[in-house]
């Protein structure tokens, strides 16, 4: 089935005002400034940006929409916003800051209804599912997670996702809690187990550490998109080397004008 | 250097922020008109909009701006239209039934297919980067003058603007193979339904662009 072009996501996880990076979503440290590190994908070619609150369910707050105004004040794509996110009043918040999607989990797993709420109010493209999917001990099944990967749902991954892509949910932000931080590769079965049961895009986050792992994503997960973190903020790959791996490989990825600055 | 400032009709379609931004990125000073009186000296006027083509044109009619838009495209103002914004220069929409628009750009908007050439389900809204193709109209003395063809732009929709006189295409971009039309020029109006201000360098090339021609005022 020929496929829209996959596209190349920074992963931002914030834990107000810095840019960190965890271990299985946890451990973490400080990488940087999260606007700079925004500006500087942006500038190397970037298709995406998503920023994610780390901490915010925790301790019940959200403070990623000033994060969000500066960087949309120079960083012209889309811009995906999630983490604490409990209402539709949230949701406002972030898009009138410049959000252009809005992902959400804790908020999905304990109020279904709010997946709904968001795609009528600004459709299913802007309403992104995150879901933390950790693998069930032996089992080709995983169990979707909450709070960073601290707490469990009982929900499986695959049942979960399609409930709530019938309820609107336009894309899902799959983390694999077992591989993320790991740089040891994307989780490709839990990938395969999801692209084959839903058709709307589906990111695979976690574990991405060198090209052959996001081509394996591509080509065997059947991702619509690599959602990358920690290659990018250690300056591991460059984004225009992933970008021309994919290409010699024969990914479709997207073309941005080299000639004009950003 | 100062540039031309650009009138952005406000017409209380959701969030303009971003097109501002990406204005004042290229050097434009931005003017927010939310009532056709603020409407004074206008060089260049944009016209966003998102969400359903009904509920846009409601928003532009509520507010007075129907008339005003048809004055300024008469006096030969350059007009861009984003999105739905540019859909609603087209004479009508088949969304929820038909809706007439401001019949600047002879036209109708219509529903992108559900099946792409190959038989297979082409998913809607078509959303993501797409490769800008040239059709009729030419680039050149056009905002995108200094793009290269097969660059890609971002979209959000599920509609496109089909001109009747094909000539008033600039620009395509195939989705999965299936031809989605993306720039339109009727004189000094121009629509695109991706979204410059979410197209990084590209969409700012194109914004440039718009402004060198209110700059030089030919074309």
């Amino acid at each position: 089935m020929p496929k829209h072009k996959v596209r190349l996501i920074a992963r931002l996880d914030i834990k107000a005002p810095n840019l960190i990076k965890g271990v299985n979503l946890e451990g973490v440290r400080v990488v940087g400034d999260p606007n700079v590190q925004a500006r500087k994908y942006y500038a190397g070619g970037i298709d995406e940006i998503i920023y994610i609150d780390a901490v915010a369910t925790l301790y019940a707050r959200n403070s990623l929409s000033d994060l969000v105004r500066t960087t949309a004040s120079d960083v012209f794509i889309p811009m995906t916003v999630g983490g604490g996110l409990r209402s539709i009043q949230d949701v406002d918040t972030m898009m009138r800051s410049g959000a252009d999607k809005v992902s959400i989990n804790t908020a999905a797993i304990r109020r279904p209804e709010i997946i709904t709420e968001v795609a009528r109010r600004y459709g299913s493209q802007a309403m992104v599912l995150s879901v933390e999917a950790k693998r069930l001990r032996g089992q080709d099944k995983w169990e979707a997670y909450v709070d960073n990967g601290r707490e469990k749902t009982g929900r499986d991954v695959v049942e979960w996702i399609t409930e709530a892509v019938q309820r609107g949910a336009g894309e899902i932000l799959l983390t694999s809690v077992d591989h993320e931080g790991m740089a040891r590769g994307l989780d490709i079965p839990l990938c395969q187990a999801v692209t084959s049961v839903v058709d709307v895009p589906v990111i695979l986050s976690g574990g991405m550490g060198a090209l052959e792992h996001a081509l394996a994503a591509i080509e065997q997960g059947n991702a619509d998109a690599i959602a990358m973190a920690h290659v990018l903020h250690y300056n591991k790959l460059t984004i225009a080397a992933i970008r021309t791996y994919l290409i010699e490989h024969g990914i479709e990825v997207c073309r941005h004008d080299e000639g004009v600055p950003a | 250097m100062s540039r031309p400032a650009v009138h952005i009709c406000d017409y209380g379609s959701g969030n303009i922020l971003s097109v501002e931004r990406a204005l004042e990125k290229v050097g434009a000073e931005v003017i927010r008109c939310t009532s056709p009186e603020q409407l004074t000296d206008v060089r260049a006027l944009l016209i966003p909009g998102v969400g359903a083509f009904a509920d846009c044109m409601r928003g532009v009619r509520e507010r007075g701006f129907e008339a005003p838009i048809h004055q300024l495209v008469e006096q030969g103002k350059w007009v861009l239209g984003i999105c739905v914004g540019m859909q609603i220069l087209a004479t009508r929409s088949e969304e929820f039934g038909i809706t007439n628009g401001l019949g600047i750009v002879p036209g109708t908007v219509t529903q992108l297919p559900d099946t792409a050439p190959d038989g297979s389900r082409l998913k809607r809204p078509h959303v993501g980067w797409s490769e800008l193709r040239r059709r009729s109209q030419p680039w050149e003395g056009s905002p995108l003058e200094k793009i290269d063809e097969g660059t890609a732009a971002y979209f959000v929709h599920s509609f496109h603007l089909v001109p009747d006189d094909p000539q008033d295409l600039l620009a395509d971009a195939s989705y999965v193979g299936t031809p989605v039309n993306a720039a339109v020029r009727k004189g000094r109006v121009f629509g695109v339904q991706f979204h410059p201000e979410k197209s990084g360098r590209t969409g700012l090339a194109f914004l440039d662009g718009f402004l060198r021609l209110v700059e030089t005022d030919r074309g």
